[in-house]
């Protein structure tokens, strides 16, 4: 067995166990924090397939950024513990069989059908300037388009938060 | 290189590395005691060894057999895991920094850095950014109001100066084309004019260094951004429940990512271990490490200065200057470098 793939074994199981428990917790700061182990594992994959940056972004944009602003907002609201009702229990009875259902058709149409043949490490550009020349030469037009959505997005956000009587006031 | 010899070398290094890391933490901890105390007029430590230079040793000593409280009404999982992140995180971030050229031992050249990777700036950035958590679940799992505060604060601030400090890096990256530090610091060799050194802060980045300094001050929580243990408002932020090591975790923690914020500047304006260089080969092969102490000291230094002379920002004063100057600043200074370089 390799060093490669017992690394992507244990990044695998860390990633899995992570997603459990995030489902699993009650408290939404230990499900937030889950969250997290599952990001940095998943930056650990990317760096066995040799995307170094795209392992750097992940950490720095999904597990540094946006989850700081979960637990931010966590913190914030105060949230307390899950509480059970009859419709979570209903939830979890058809829930779980359906999720294990769905990745089970997932995993076999990814592994039999797709045709996808094993990638070694490496062989996909994975280098920043590669990257950047697939983002701002290839794909230039999409990545722009999405960056205009999410300016959208932004602008619908704040739109959405900001109090109309308190704008009207200041109309006045 | 064989693989045993790595090993050896790696192990080697990492040991020496974190011992000088902590003597360097221990070591700034008493430098700031006796600068700001001759700031304020006053002596600082005296007592404990010459100029009182054994002053961090007792400070250990106290702090390892002082009673370990935990109060009642914690959550007790993350009550013991922050500090421990907190720490984690500062110790790690110092792994790619490189602190001087090549030396060459028994015919193996072996690189003055823990490890090379090509995103090592990226790597810093990320490690630091995970930093957060230490602070901000502090200040959750102490439940207690002054705590949570200090940690609310903590993050917003983290996380809003954050991208002013990214965006000032992006400049230098612009210029030296890579994200490893190695050759961002190889890039500035040299001099201009025979005498100005060829360094990144007298090579257009003279703006991108100060956004950089102000946004590394707010980032490791030092005066005038230390809002979020700010003592006539929180009694001590986040880490008020905290005694024992457990407190001198936090304060550890703060000391070494102040070391590694200026080991980052030295590499990214200052030319890293760039100096004047003579003498016998022993004396050339060390030079560069001393050079890069010196700067990084020069830099803590100012950390120190500046404690000793500015008073705290308002939190309203601090989210606008992030936000309102300093980002914009930083957007202005990035399509000024691209242009320059482009021309």
């Amino acid at each position: 067995m390799s060093l490669h793939l017992i690394l992507f074994l244990v990044f695998g199981a860390i990633c899995v166990a992570g997603a459990v428990n995030l489902l699993v917790q009650r408290h939404p700061i230990n499900s937030a924090l889950s969250l997290i182990a599952v990001m940095a594992a998943l930056a650990g994959e990317y760096l066995l397939l040799g995307a170094e940056f795209v392992a750097a972004i992940q950490v720095i944009v999904y597990a540094g950024a946006i989850m700081v602003l979960f637990v931010f907002v966590i913190m914030l609201l105060n949230a307390g513990e899950e509480e059970e009702t009859k419709g979570s229990r209903v939830a979890s009875l058809f829930g779980v069989p359906g999720m294990l259902t769905g990745a089970v058709l997932m995993a076999w149409v990814v592994l039999r059908r797709s045709g996808t043949e094993p990638v070694s490490i490496g062989a996909l550009p994975g280098h920043p300037t590669e990257i950047a020349h697939l983002l701002f030469h290839d794909f230039l037009l999409p990545f722009e388009v999405t960056s205009v959505l999410i300016l959208i997005a932004i602008m619908g956000a704040v739109v959405l938060a900001s109090k109309p009587e308190a704008t009207e006031r200041k109309a006045d | 290189m064989p693989v045993h010899v790595f090993i050896i070398a790696s192990l080697i290094k990492s040991v020496i590395v974190l011992l000088v890391l902590l003597t360097g933490v221990a070591y700034s901890v008493w430098l700031e005691r006796k600068v700001v105390g001759h700031i304020q007029n006053r002596w600082g430590p005296t007592r404990v060894g010459p100029f009182g230079l054994l002053q961090p040793l007792a400070d250990g000593l106290k702090f390892i057999f002082k009673e370990d409280l935990t109060p009642p009404h914690v959550y007790r999982p993350l009550f013991l895991a922050a500090p421990m992140i907190a720490l984690i995180f500062a110790l790690t971030s110092i792994s790619v920094i490189p602190f001087g050229n090549s030396i060459t031992v028994s015919g193996y050249s072996i690189p003055l850095q823990i490890t090379d990777v090509n995103i090592g700036l990226l790597m810093i950035l990320g490690i630091t950014s995970m930093g957060v958590y230490g602070v901000a679940l502090a200040g959750w799992s102490s439940n207690n109001k002054y705590s949570l505060l200090g940690g609310l604060r903590a993050s917003a601030q983290m996380v809003s100066y954050e991208i002013a400090l990214g965006l000032s890096l992006v400049g230098v990256l612009i210029q030296s084309g890579s994200f490893s530090l190695r050759t961002i610091v190889d890039a500035q060799g040299g001099h201009f004019w025979g005498f100005i050194p060829r360094w990144n802060i007298f090579h257009g980045q003279l703006i991108g260094f100060f956004i950089y300094l102000m946004a590394a001050f707010a980032e490791t929580n030092r005066v005038p951004f230390d809002l979020p243990e700010a003592e006539s408002e929180l009694v001590a932020g986040y880490h008020t429940e905290y005694s024992a090591m457990k407190f001198a975790a936090f304060f550890m923690a703060e000391y070494a990512n102040m070391i590694t914020v200026g080991c980052l500047a030295t590499l990214l304006f200052f030319g890293g271990w760039h100096g004047p260089i003579g003498g016998p080969p022993w004396v050339q092969a060390l030079l560069p490490v001393f050079w890069f102490v010196v700067k990084v000291v020069c830099f803590i230094f100012l950390y120190i200065w500046v404690r000793g002379t500015l008073p705290r920002l308002r939190y309203d004063q601090l989210m606008s200057f992030g936000w309102k100057f300093l980002l914009p600043l930083a957007i202005v200074n990035l399509i000024a470098t691209a242009i320059a370089v482009v021309w």
